[in-house]
């Protein structure tokens, strides 16, 4: 049995009568949390925001609590936020919803975001191809400066703080949360070397700056409303709280579902809450958290450690249907929960030809800083696409592995795993169809 | 540089002058960040990034035209012609074309009557419509997606869908 939505952030947002306005938000309760916020020490809710356990939902999955303390205690400068609304990770469409749905949501976590890190300037970094999203972004913003839960001595304590939406211009690296930050000091996105660019401590014009995902930031307003230990208990121990999973692909009901983290397994997502693979075919593969994250295919056995009953570790064995949707066994199993968008491909599909579209996408968007992601994209799109087009080589397959393993772990940002990732999982699990298609090629 | 010159309006409207200072307000600390947002605004307003649309940029903000250009040839969303008076721009990536993404491109392409494989922008005879691929529009679970000019349209995954999406804007002026 599935289990069932636990609706936390999309709690309002399908509402019959639901509106994106500040009236309606705060007939809903909206802003309480930033009243209780501002009467807090800042400390005090870093500490609530530990006790969560809350790991971003942009993709990493890091301790959202860790990273605001790192910004160094003797800091003297000022302290910027930034919210990631870049959104372009393939397969990702959940912090559309929030921004087009409920923005004061995100409006309310980002002020209480600011308030615990000291911050006095914060922008909503908002992809391009959103211009509707960043209009609805700027009417709420307005509308909360108006009520003054924004702007100058913020609900009467002396605090300030203003936020400001900055649209993007439609490049992926963008989402990066270095290339971001150079986006947003008005220059080309190629990413900053870590160390010693840590965001927290040398970011937005060389200050500590926090960078969080839309949704990350919503989760802060509902752990200030439960509290962190209580916020706890949803999901499982290092994977807490609810998160936004986004199913597209070969299923009957695509869409947009929340769920506490790890209740559900990916063959429920796909049967139960899906209601199965769609034109009565069968389920092949899911690449299970945006297009970065490795292909898990049907029919495999993935073996992981498990705590047993008497604490030690055992092996288990699972399907992929069986494989429990949190952050860490999705790393166990070989791949990530990355930003929760599940891809699913049936039988019918044919594997070359879905990495031959990723191919193209990471060949597009590599920003051309470091040499092996700039040369090495476009040769695995070259590749991949001759393989499609039946004019493959006998080498192509050892070849296309070359190029990818060459890639990760040898560039400035993690683009490079992002894009070495697809073809290094696709290769692994699928290599008779794309032996098939070199072989095909040689042919001529 | 070489974009098709177009003259800057000797006076620039008065409120486009004052959305630039809005937009320039919103960067206390460094108005290079506000390269980005004056571009959209000059993109929006006058269609496309000309010569002398960089320099002005570039002199409001106190910037050399090179740091302002680097900018127009790096982020795909800028031009440096003129496209169509309705742009569309049809997802390629993967979710939408497992729902036909690349099928809806085709339909549309004819329709306008636009020559092009995808690769680039494709403009109708009657310089009108224009057309072209972006990645992942983020709306993934309503594959396939498209837009015209800021205007977004989901599951348009029929030709009839396709052929009422551009009847709205064919009947336009
Ligand atoms: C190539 C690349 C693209 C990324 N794109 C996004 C994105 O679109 N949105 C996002 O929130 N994070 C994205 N990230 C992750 C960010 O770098 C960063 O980890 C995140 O915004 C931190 O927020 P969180 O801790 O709340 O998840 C991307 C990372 C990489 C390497
Ligand atoms: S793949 Fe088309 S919107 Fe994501």
């Amino acid at each position: 049995m599935a289990a069932t939505e636990k609706r936390m952030i999309l709690r309002f947002v399908d509402e019959p009568g639901y509106t994106n306005d500040i009236e309606c938000y705060l007939r809903h309760g909206g802003y309480e949390q930033l009243r209780k916020a501002v009467g807090m020490q800042s400390a005090d809710i870093i500490n609530e925001v530990k006790a969560s356990g809350l790991r971003g939902r942009g993709g990493a999955g890091f301790g959202c609590g860790l990273k605001w303390s790192f910004i160094p205690p003797t800091n003297t400068k000022p302290v910027y936020l930034i919210c990631n609304a870049d959104e372009s990770e393939p397969g990702t469409f959940k912090d559309r919803q929030i921004i087009h749905r409920d923005p004061h949501q995100l409006i309310e976590g980002m002020t209480i975001a600011c308030f615990a890190n000291r911050a006095h300037l914060a922008y909503i970094y908002i992809r391009g191809e959103f211009p509707e999203g960043a209009r609805i972004l700027e009417r709420a913003l307005d509308e909360a400066r108006s009520k003054n839960f924004l702007g100058k001595n913020i609900l009467g304590t002396g605090f300030d703080c203003e936020i400001y939406v900055h649209r993007g211009a439609g490049a992926y690296i963008c989402g990066e949360e270095t290339g971001l930050i150079e986006s947003l000091e008005g220059k080309r996105p190629y990413p900053r070397i870590k160390p010693p660019y840590f965001p927290a401590v040398l970011g937005l014009y060389m200050s500590p700056t926090i960078v969080n995902n839309v949704e990350t930031l919503c989760h802060v307003k509902h752990i200030l409303s439960m509290g962190g230990a209580e916020y706890a208990k949803l999901g499982k121990p290092n994977n807490t709280g609810t998160r936004i999973i986004g199913v597209s692909g070969d299923v009957k009901n695509t869409g947009y579902y929340e769920f506490e983290v790890g209740a559900l397994t990916l063959g429920e997502l796909i049967y139960d809450v899906c209601g199965g693979i769609r034109n009565g075919n069968s389920l092949k593969a899911v690449i299970p958290g945006g297009s970065s994250s490795k292909i898990l295919k049907a029919g495999e056995v993935y073996r992981i450690k498990q705590k047993g009953p008497d604490g030690a570790m055992v092996d288990r064995d699972l399907r992929l249907e069986d494989i429990p949707m949190d952050f860490d066994t999705m790393a166990a199993v070989g791949s990530m929960a990355g930003s929760g968008g599940v891809i699913v491909m049936d039988h019918k599909r044919d594997m070359v030809d879905c990495l031959q579209n990723l191919n193209e996408f990471y060949a597009h968007e590599s920003c051309g800083q470091c040499t092996p992601c700039r040369e090495g994209s476009l040769w695995m799109k070259k590749i991949t696409t001759r393989l499609v087009h039946g004019e493959g080589r006998a080498g192509d397959v050892a070849t296309l592995k070359s190029v990818a393993d060459n890639i990760a772990g040898r560039t400035v940002c993690a683009f490079g795993e992002a894009c070495s990732w697809p073809t290094q999982s696709f290769l692994a699990k699928f290599k008779d169809e794309f032996e098939a298609k070199a072989k095909a090629g040689v042919a001529i | 540089m070489s974009a098709e010159p177009t003259p800057i309006p000797a006076d620039l409207p008065a409120d486009f002058l004052a959305d630039v200072d809005r937009t320039v307000s919103h960067y206390p600390v460094s108005m290079r960040s506000a390269s980005l947002p004056l571009l959209h605004l000059w993109q929006e307003r006058f269609g496309y990034i000309s010569d002398p649309a960089v320099k002005w940029i570039a002199n409001r903000l106190g910037l050399q035209p090179i740091n302002v250009l680097e900018l127009v040839t790096f982020y795909p969303m800028f031009r440096r012609h003129a496209v169509g008076k309705f742009h569309i721009r049809v997802c390629r990536t993967l979710s939408c074309a497992l729902g036909g993404g690349y099928e809806l491109f085709e339909i549309l392409r004819e329709q306008i009557g636009a020559q092009g494989d995808g690769h680039g922008v494709a403009v109708s005879p009657d310089g009108r419509f224009s057309i072209e691929f972006v990645e992942c529009l983020a709306a993934c679970g309503t594959a396939p997606v498209m837009m015209v000019n800021d205007d977004f349209y989901e599951q348009v995954n029929s030709p009839t869908k396709a052929s009422e999406v551009l009847a709205h804007y064919k009947g336009k002026e």
